[in-house]
């Protein structure tokens, strides 16, 4: 592939000076790399909340008791209830709280909004002795075996890549947009009185 | 990690990590203390001996080398050799240059750092030792670490990063593609959003290392995420991308565009040579001024898309819970926080009498501006001088000469970057954010730092707002 380095240079001046690059306008590329086969992308995955990017498969809340007890009991506990790693379930309710002295309980029947994101990351990272060695459909079933024990899914439930994005989670939500920069007064009599009039906050 | 190992690790599951940290930090401590040079000594205990051995002139002269080579032993501080110290340095040759060699750090300089003790080593933390640190750049080896899955081992020669999702043509790239774009370096910060997650609602760690060492600066090079994305062609409608790890964790953030095209680049180097093993070792998403996490180390995959994927990092975990039971999601940037790192928790100061107080400021929107320092509690402040260079999204320096008068005082700091923003007391943080349990809202806390000291001279960590 021939590349014209002028042409090559003022893009690359052009990219980096630009904050505006555009989405979708494509300048001239150097056209280094190589297009991926098909077989090398098919190992990936990530949903959307949505569904869109689920694997393809589906387990029940059955099958996914059997998964859990052979790979997840011995740091989630038998009851779900965390050991080395985290609790699952419980704790509705106790996210509002002013107490310093009582911790919220986290889980991801509490705190979890989207039920993609539990699928997503136990089949990227568990089991932790052997993260990604469980097939979508183990997943999927312990999935909605947690999901079960969390009664946010009935115990006859099948979850998969075509209903699994439907499940509402109690905490969906419960998440809000980033607000700062908070401003913030400067004390009295310190030099920072004037600088806070200053410039103004982005 | 075998099952065995699991059920072991659960049956000597012990208090807390907070509480092993504080233990850790307690002999820690007590070692230093015995070294007149540490600023934690109050100057009177005796030198360690395994370092401080003397040579007899006549026995250096007798046999340098093998003398000098003998004692490369396990009593050397990590990153250091030991060696033979004679009476005078300057009566006997000094060990030889040896033909090839990578570098040590002195044998009498002892800062590591310290790994809080979360449930497994893989998923866990380490602090950076910012007590003694001077300058703004942080040693490559000392630089804090956050990882999920343990540090990934990759060879270069057969790593892959794989751009795809919404754009016109996927692209693979190798290492040694990556490298043939032009490329771009910054000297910048990189924090985790948990930094000072334990001193929420009382004092907790006495060192600035555990209040504050999870915060580093390296010069980092690599080729702009704005040429990458370009190669692939963006398509329209897109809004976001994935960044996926090759490590245990896979882990995974969502990165809005506009930040991707703006200022991210992807790291191949730090500090003049290729990226350490655990700051993501062969390639690592940098977003400057973002939360550390969003850093994604051990980079194999992005992903374009119209949507975020709402991952587990980015709901679950790094997330700032408020006491009304909603969580602030996507709170990306780390905003303007200064440190005093001397004196600071722990140090004994040698009496009264002139001491300079030093540390390090930085921003996630932008330049410090301006650092003042109080002596009193905050009732007044003196600008300090801020030593070059002052760059963007970095660690920089502050200093202000102080004359002690003996009596008690509280040191603080704080710092305004060039957007305006003023940092908060805790008391003007906690105001906002509130307090739900302990641990607050976990992230993204940048209050003033408050250290105290005693008329002895001891410094320790306080509240004072």
């Amino acid at each position: 592939m021939s590349i014209n380095i002028r042409r090559v240079l003022g893009v690359a001046l052009t990219v980096a000076a630009s904050a505006a690059f555009a989405a979708g306008a494509q300048k001239a590329t150097f056209g280094f790399g190589a297009t991926p086969p098909e077989t090398e992308l098919v190992r990936f995955f990530s949903p959307l909340p949505d569904g869109r990017g689920l694997p393809k498969g589906s387990g029940s809340v059955a099958q996914g008791k059997t998964v859990y007890e052979a790979q997840c009991v011995a740091c989630h506990g038998e009851n779900l209830q965390g050991g080395i790693g985290d609790r699952l379930i419980g704790g509705r309710g106790s996210l509002v709280n002013t107490d310093p002295k009582k911790a919220p309980v986290k889980t991801v029947e509490s705190y979890w909004p989207y039920a993609t994101t539990l699928f997503d990351y136990i089949k990227r990272s568990m089991p932790f002795t052997a993260p990604d060695s469980l097939t979508s459909d183990q997943v999927y079933a312990v999935t909605a075996y947690i999901l079960a024990q969390a009664k946010i899914v009935p115990d006859d439930a099948v979850l998969g890549a075509d209903n699994l994005a439907k499940v509402r989670m109690p905490n969906r939500d419960g998440v809000v947009p980033d607000r700062r920069p908070e401003r913030f007064p400067a004390p009295a009599n310190t030099p920072h009185q004037s600088l806070a009039t200053a410039p103004a906050a982005k | 990690m075998t099952h065995a190992d699991i059920a072991e690790a659960n049956a000597e599951r012990p208090t807390s990590g907070t509480d092993q940290i504080l233990a850790d930090e307690a002999r820690a401590l007590a070692q230093k203390r015995t070294d007149p040079g540490s600023p934690y000594s109050s100057g009177s205990g005796p030198r360690r001996a395994d370092r401080r051995r003397f040579v007899l002139g006549s026995m250096a002269a007798f046999g340098v080398g093998s003398a000098l080579t003998r004692h490369a032993s396990a009593a050397a501080p990590l990153g250091a050799t030991e060696h033979d110290v004679p009476a005078d340095a300057s009566k006997v040759q000094g060990y030889p240059l040896a033909d090839e060699s990578y570098g040590t750090r002195s044998q009498f300089e002892t800062e590591v750092r310290t790994r809080f003790k979360t449930s497994t080593p893989q998923s866990s933390w380490t602090f950076t030792p910012l007590e003694k640190s001077c300058g703004i750049v942080t040693p490559s080896g000392l630089h804090f670490e956050r990882s999920h899955g343990g540090t990934a081992v990759i060879d270069p020669a057969t790593h892959s990063l794989y751009v795809h999702g919404m754009v016109r043509q996927p692209k693979k790239f190798s290492m040694k593609d990556l490298r043939r774009f032009p490329s771009t370096s910054r000297i910048m910060f990189l924090e985790c959003s948990g930094n000072g997650l334990t001193e929420w609602s009382k004092p907790t760690l006495r060192t600035v290392q555990g209040t504050h060492g999870l915060t580093s600066t390296s010069e980092w090079t690599g080729v702009s995420l704005a040429t990458i994305l370009n190669e692939a062609g963006v398509r329209s409608g897109t809004k976001w991308l994935l960044a996926e790890g090759g490590d245990a964790a896979a882990m995974t953030r969502s990165i809005p565009l506009a930040k991707a095209l703006q200022d991210c680049f992807l790291a191949y180097g730090q500090n003049g040579e290729a990226i350490r093993p655990e700051q993501g070792y062969p390639l690592r998403l940098m977003v400057p001024g973002y939360e550390g996490n969003m850093n994604i180390k051990w980079l194999r995959r992005l992903e374009l898309s119209d949507a975020p994927f709402m991952t587990r990092e980015e709901t679950s975990k790094y997330t700032d819970l408020l006491p009304d039971g909603k969580a602030v999601q996507f709170s990306y940037e780390m905003e303007a926080k200064p440190v005093i790192t001397a004196p600071s928790g722990e140090m004994m100061l040698d009496g009264p009498g002139f001491h300079e107080i030093t540390g390090i400021a930085w921003s996630g929107r932008g330049t410090i501006r301006r650092v003042d320092v109080s002596t009193d509690g905050g009732k007044t402040w003196r600008q300090a001088a801020l030593q070059g260079p002052v760059l963007p999204i970095c660690h920089t320096r502050f200093r202000l000469p102080w004359k002690w008068d003996g009596q008690e005082a509280i040191l603080q700091s704080r710092c305004v970057d060039e957007t305006g923003y003023v940092q908060p007391t805790l008391g003007q943080l906690v105001a906002v954010r509130g307090l739900n349990g302990p641990l607050g809202s976990i992230y993204h806390l940048n209050a003033i730092q408050s250290w105290h000291v005693a008329t002895d001279g001891k410094v320790s960590n306080v509240h004072q707002y």
